[in-house]
């Protein structure tokens, strides 16, 4: 998909990806000629599509992470999963989450939740942080640009 | 679109070259680098399909892939049913699978197999429920199913593996989602029963892999014929011969045609397939026959 803007002949630029939290996705596109702005909306059922491509609108973040479509698609894996992780050797880099991060954590539609909860650990993991709370959660949105999350 | 006499030009999809767009392809090939490059340590890859549901396709995958190990081949067997997934139980792998340095490693089944099936990542019992919007369902779990069997393929730790045997659930797009990621395998056992209505149904599955140019395709006729447990005479079990007309029709080749033995069902419910439990069987004999043909074409 691409977004032209009509007027200068010119193809648009990405700007962000938001995802509010109610399964839809918002890209915003912009004009590098005359700066005009558009947002493209994705439904729940668009929204899942793309997620189920294993792509990122935009380009990744990060890395895609073993099993990430199949931990975060099926309900109950991802805490499943995780038990196989722990019971492993510790990865470099494994952060804590606080009490009130993993509530937060909680709010995250389900089928997204596992993808959130990596981009957030990588995020700590990356800047030395040992423990994942709802200020980090904050400075990370804001740097990465994961409004929603 | 305008209402005068002139249409402006917008340029098609083609004609503009856009960075943003290009990253999301770059993504897609990255996956299909991934994918090639895990396979790339695959001497043969083998699908079990059928058009058709319970004729056996998971018992001949368990049997061909613990036969294979069992005479000393590297062997993987990927179970690709995600939603009625049965091959770990028939191979005897418990447990989950274990993070290791590049992907998830497969758990060990009977006679050493690897074994990946969603049946080992879920809690015992637990029926695989897809997370997504209830609305229009069948077109995004189509998608992350597809999107789930290529991770199972690529984010897996198989290794070097001389086998790694594909149990796909029936109908014949699974076959078209399997090539469409990776190519043509290199065999493809396609299962049936002797019954009419399996030929009528898996004649189509034949029959696509002959358009998508499949090169090695073996027709496995399951149940084929019962012996007397008394005096060992063989009779058919069905009154149709359905897989020889096929394979007269198609012309495939019969690879196989496995007589109906219980135990059969009764070992790999164990875990322990019959090629390993009583090999000297008819049934196990014909099983670790066509597991030779698979790996020796």
């Amino acid at each position: 998909m691409k977004f032209l803007c009509i007027g200068c002949d010119a193809v648009m630029d990405y700007v962000e990806r938001r995802l509010p939290g109610d399964g839809t996705m918002a890209v915003v596109y912009a004009c590098p000629a005359c700066g005009k702005e558009t947002a493209m909306l994705a439904n729940p059922m668009e929204t899942r599509l793309v997620s189920g491509l294993g792509i990122e609108v935009g380009g990744r973040s990060v890395p895609p992470e073993p099993l990430e479509l199949v931990r975060s698609s099926v309900e109950g894996l991802e805490e499943r999963a995780e038990g196989v992780a722990e019971a492993a050797p510790p990865r470099p880099g494994g952060v804590r989450w606080s009490e009130d991060a993993r509530e937060r954590l909680m709010a995250v539609p389900s089928f997204v939740r596992g993808m959130v909860k990596r981009i957030y650990g990588e995020y700590a993991a990356e800047r030395g942080i040992e423990e994942i709370t709802p200020e980090i959660m904050d400075r990370a949105r804001s740097e990465l640009g994961l409004e929603g999350m | 679109m305008s209402g005068g006499s002139e249409r402006r030009r917008i340029r098609t999809y083609h004609e503009v070259a856009d960075p943003g767009a290009e990253s999301v392809v770059g993504q897609v090939v990255e996956q299909r680098r991934r994918l090639r490059e895990r396979l790339a340590g695959v001497g043969r890859l083998v699908a079990v399909g059928s058009g058709k549901g319970g004729v056996g396709k998971s018992a001949i995958s368990a049997n061909v892939a613990a036969a294979l190990a069992a005479s000393g081949r590297a062997v993987g067997a990927l179970d690709a049913d995600l939603d009625g997934p049965s091959l770990a139980r028939m191979l005897g792998a418990r447990g989950g699978l274990a993070r290791g340095d590049s992907g998830f490693r497969p758990a060990r089944g009977a006679a050493g197999v690897g074994v990946v099936s969603m049946d080992l990542l879920v809690a015992e019992g637990a029926p695989v429920r897809w997370r997504g919007p209830e609305e229009h369902r069948f077109a995004w779990q189509s998608v992350i199913e597809t999107g789930a069997l290529r991770e199972f393929l690529s984010d897996v730790e198989w290794g070097a593996l001389d086998v790694l045997v594909l149990d796909l659930p029936p109908g014949t797009e699974k076959l078209a989602r399997l090539i469409d990621l990776v190519g043509s395998p290199d065999a493809v056992l396609i299962v049936t029963t002797p019954s009419e209505a399996a030929r009528h149904v898996v004649a189509k599955s034949a029959r696509f892999l002959e358009d998508a140019g499949v090169r090695e395709v073996g027709l496995v006729a399951n149940m084929a014929t019962w012996s007397c447990p008394h005096c060992g005479v063989a009779e058919p079990l069905f009154a149709a011969d359905g897989a020889r007309r096929l394979a007269r029709d198609s012309g495939l080749e019969l690879w196989a045609e496995v007589p109906f033995d219980p135990r059969i069902a009764a070992d790999t419910d164990e875990g322990m397939p019959i090629v390993l439990s009583a090999p000297e069987r008819p049934a196990a004999r014909s099983l670790a026959a066509l597991a030779e043909r698979v790996a020796a074409p």
